[in-house]
């Protein structure tokens, strides 16, 4: 085997190359067109994701590590690229009257948006360390300055602080996890030790890593007790950016979640299913109950993104194939119904009006039906509503988590859906039903429009039609683990 | 152990000879204090302004901008000691990575961060960054 | 040479100083340099592991790391003065705009 990095490597990481490229394109472009011409920049970072997605089809049955095993080249990672891409299009898409209204430089916020992109694709193939963490903080790095870009405003920056330090706080503790698993298995490469691990099972100093890297995670995907900073900065942060935060960042951190856990640490699976069966109840209860008190939408759906990670971690606590599959099938699902939620807010962002508040929403349909009917629609999809993608998803899940016998971690989520279809449905009522409202008529621009018709339509077709998104789910979660070998699924 | 013992006397010896010059001489020197004598000393010459001076913001940016272009020699060292088993494969690869370099340096350049201040260039700055 | 458990232990006392002075610390500046301190912790026990592994990987994650931090501090830093200039204060308890 020749050292470095071959030719054919590049050839595997094209998507990831040219997403950089249109990156650079943003980002020098935006010093050299003059002032009156930069929003176009907004349709350059659309070419750009749009090519990167086309990059992608060359490799939709790909099966294979890439550089000496740092990338994995397969559909696990392909389905999570599908889902960051489609999710930074609608943020493109979304941020444009946005930025217009708040007076920001688009050059910047466009640049950022491609590298968080790209970061959260390299975590999605990542089957080193070194990539995943790589691939995390080209991520994470950019959101800290995404979440505090409206630099006027004192809300903003306050969540650029507050995301920053437990940011970077939690980096340290899964750091620190990672290190002792590097110590403990004398490589980098997941894979590689998944099977040096082998015969550790039950060791404490491996106990000591997992609960060290469960943590670090369960900052990033904002799971109870490491949420603190989650309802801050969905709130401070720009909405465009909140929604990117709570879907892309979501699922990217779910994604490498699963490449450590299930492809890394299949023999302390004991321990972390512990942990994540603690983690998922807290996650759940807490976000559920917290959502409800809440006037400031923006918080809430903050909260009811808290309890999602919830529900998602019950497809990993079942970690069986079905489980794995549940949990690519709901991460797609909430993508759409999310990106939707905060379309709807992010429209109601008027010159006169900010708009996240729950009085915002009184009166929306009769001053803009479609919104409030997509709105309607994206409520109770969260809420878990047949005939709903979100109603699929948590079947699923559910069903997953009944299939490898946590009967109670399903009837918890059950019970808690429940509960969250209070929150959900108050939105409803001050659209529907309340009459007194605020500041100037909200309205689309053409750019919402699509994003709200595509988020209406994911949301429908989803949940009537199912089987496919289904199908393509459970052939990525077998790709998991080295080429024909998946012994970390049951 | 005997190497130690060695540096453990010079250390002893060191800090012993440092204490015993400093409390002696307050013990034994005269003391007759004048405002010249108070003052701190600054090369001999009477000390001008406050040492504790509010630096401009730019010195900041400089050296962020410093350090985060300085940190991609870590990178170039392991590439330098392998460069002969990388070849050019990993030449091109470099060059891959200096001209990625190279991209935000345009970009740092023509935003006006690299200008020490002047009219001009702070005018330059605020219309090109817009605030 | 000096036992790999000597490394491991200074690294976990200083990971252990740098997550206090993360929670007790109440100025942004220190606690950014609290988190600088845990990191290098994970730096010496990379470096540690490495070298008793007699594996080059604990270098190579270790030059990331190094980078990964300069970039935050650059970052962080910068998020810190646009805070300080709205706000005349590196205390975190004197952020109120949002909810803690």
């Amino acid at each position: 085997m020749p050292p470095g990095i071959s030719t054919s490597d590049f050839y595997y990481i094209l998507p990831e190359l040219v997403l950089t490229a249109g990156a650079l394109v943003v980002l020098i472009a935006d010093v050299l067109l003059p002032r009156e011409r930069r929003s176009a920049l907004s349709w350059v970072t659309l070419a750009a994701v749009g090519a990167t997605l086309a990059s992608l089809l060359p490799f939709t049955s790909t099966h294979v590590e890439v550089a000496h095993g740092l990338l994995a080249v397969d559909r696990f990672a392909l389905f999570f690229k599908i889902v960051f891409l489609v999710a930074a299009a609608i943020t493109v898409l979304m941020s444009v009257r946005y930025l217009a209204i708040e007076g920001a430089s688009p050059g910047e916020y466009y640049f950022l948006i491609l590298c968080a992109t790209l970061g959260m694709m390299v975590m999605a193939g990542g089957i080193d360390l070194i990539t995943i963490f790589i691939g995390l903080e080209t991520m994470a790095v950019s959101f800290y300055i995404l979440a505090g870009f409206i630099k006027p405003n004192q809300r903003s920056n306050e969540a650029a602080v507050k995301y920053f330090l437990l940011g970077a706080f939690s980096l340290g503790i899964l750091l620190y996890g990672m290190s002792l698993m590097y110590g403990l298995s004398g490589t980098t490469n997941l894979r590689v030790m998944a099977t040096s691990f082998g015969a550790m099972a039950g060791d404490s100093r491996l106990a000591l890593a997992v609960i060290l890297v469960v943590a670090g995670v369960g900052f990033k995907i904002a799971a109870v007790p490491f949420h603190m900073w989650a309802p801050d900065v969905y709130e401070g942060a720009p909405t465009p950016v909140t929604a990117f935060l709570s879907v892309g960042s979501k699922a990217a951190s779910f994604a490498m979640l699963i490449r450590i856990f299930v492809e890394g640490l299949p023999s302390a699976s004991e321990d972390w299913r512990l942990l994540f069966w603690v983690l998922s109840i807290a996650t759940m209860t807490v976000g559920n109950f917290a959502a409800v008190t809440q006037t400031n939408v923006k918080r809430m759906l903050a909260y009811s993104s808290i309890a999602h990670a919830g529900y998602v971690l019950i497809g990993i606590v079942a970690g069986t194939s079905r489980g794995i599959t549940a949990t690519l099938v709901y991460l797609m699902v909430y993508s759409f119904m999310q990106l939707g939620a905060f379309a709807v807010v992010v429209m109601l962002r008027r010159a006169d009006v900010v708009g996240d508040e729950l009085k915002d929403f009184s009166g929306l349909a009769s001053r803009n039906p479609f919104a409030a009917f997509a709105m309607l629609l994206f409520m109770l999809s969260l809420g878990g509503i047949p005939p709903t993608a979100g109603f699929m998803g948590k079947f699923w899940l559910f069903s997953a988590a009944i299939d490898a016998h946590y009967y109670w971690l399903a009837l918890i989520g059950v019970l808690n859906s429940a509960v969250s279809l209070y929150y959900y449905i108050r939105i409803v009522v001050f659209m529907y039903v309340k009459k007194e409202t605020l500041g100037s008529e909200p309205t689309t621009s053409p750019t919402l429009a699509v994003v709200l018709a595509v988020a209406v339509a994911a949301t429908l077709v989803l949940g009537v039609y199912p089987q496919l998104l289904f199908n393509v789910a459970a052939a990525s979660a077998r790709t998991l683990g080295a080429a024909g070998a998946t012994a970390a699924l049951r | 152990m005997q190497g130690w013992l060695s540096i453990l006397i010079m250390i002893a010896l060191g800090a012993g000879f440092a204490l015993i010059s400093v409390v002696l001489s307050s013990f034994l020197g005269p003391r007759k204090p004048t405002p010249e004598k108070l003052a701190p000393y600054e090369c001999g010459m009477p000390p001008v302004g406050d040492a504790r001076e509010r630096q401009s913001v730019k010195f900041y940016l400089v050296a962020m901008i410093f350090l985060l272009f300085d940190i991609e020699i870590a990178f170039l060292y392991p590439w330098a000691m392998a460069l002969r088993d990388l070849g050019w494969n990993g030449f091109a690869q470099v060059l891959l990575f200096i001209a990625l370099l190279l991209a935000g340096y345009v970009y740092v350049w023509r935003k006006g961060a690299l200008d020490w201040g002047g009219d001009q260039a702070t005018a330059r700055r605020r219309s090109t960054i817009g605030d | 040479m000096v036992p790999l458990n000597y490394y491991l232990v200074l690294s976990a006392m200083l990971f252990a100083i740098g997550t206090a002075g993360v929670f007790v610390r109440r100025n942004l500046i220190t606690i950014l340099l609290s988190i600088e301190i845990m990191l290098n912790a994970v730096n010496l026990t990379f470096v540690a592991f490495g070298r008793a592994l007699g594996s080059a990987d604990g270098q190579i994650i270790v030059f990331f790391v190094m980078t990964v931090a300069a970039a935050e501090a650059a970052v962080g830093l910068a998020i810190v003065i646009g805070l300080f200039r709205h706000r005349e204060s590196l205390n975190p308890d004197s952020w109120t705009a949002l909810k803690w």
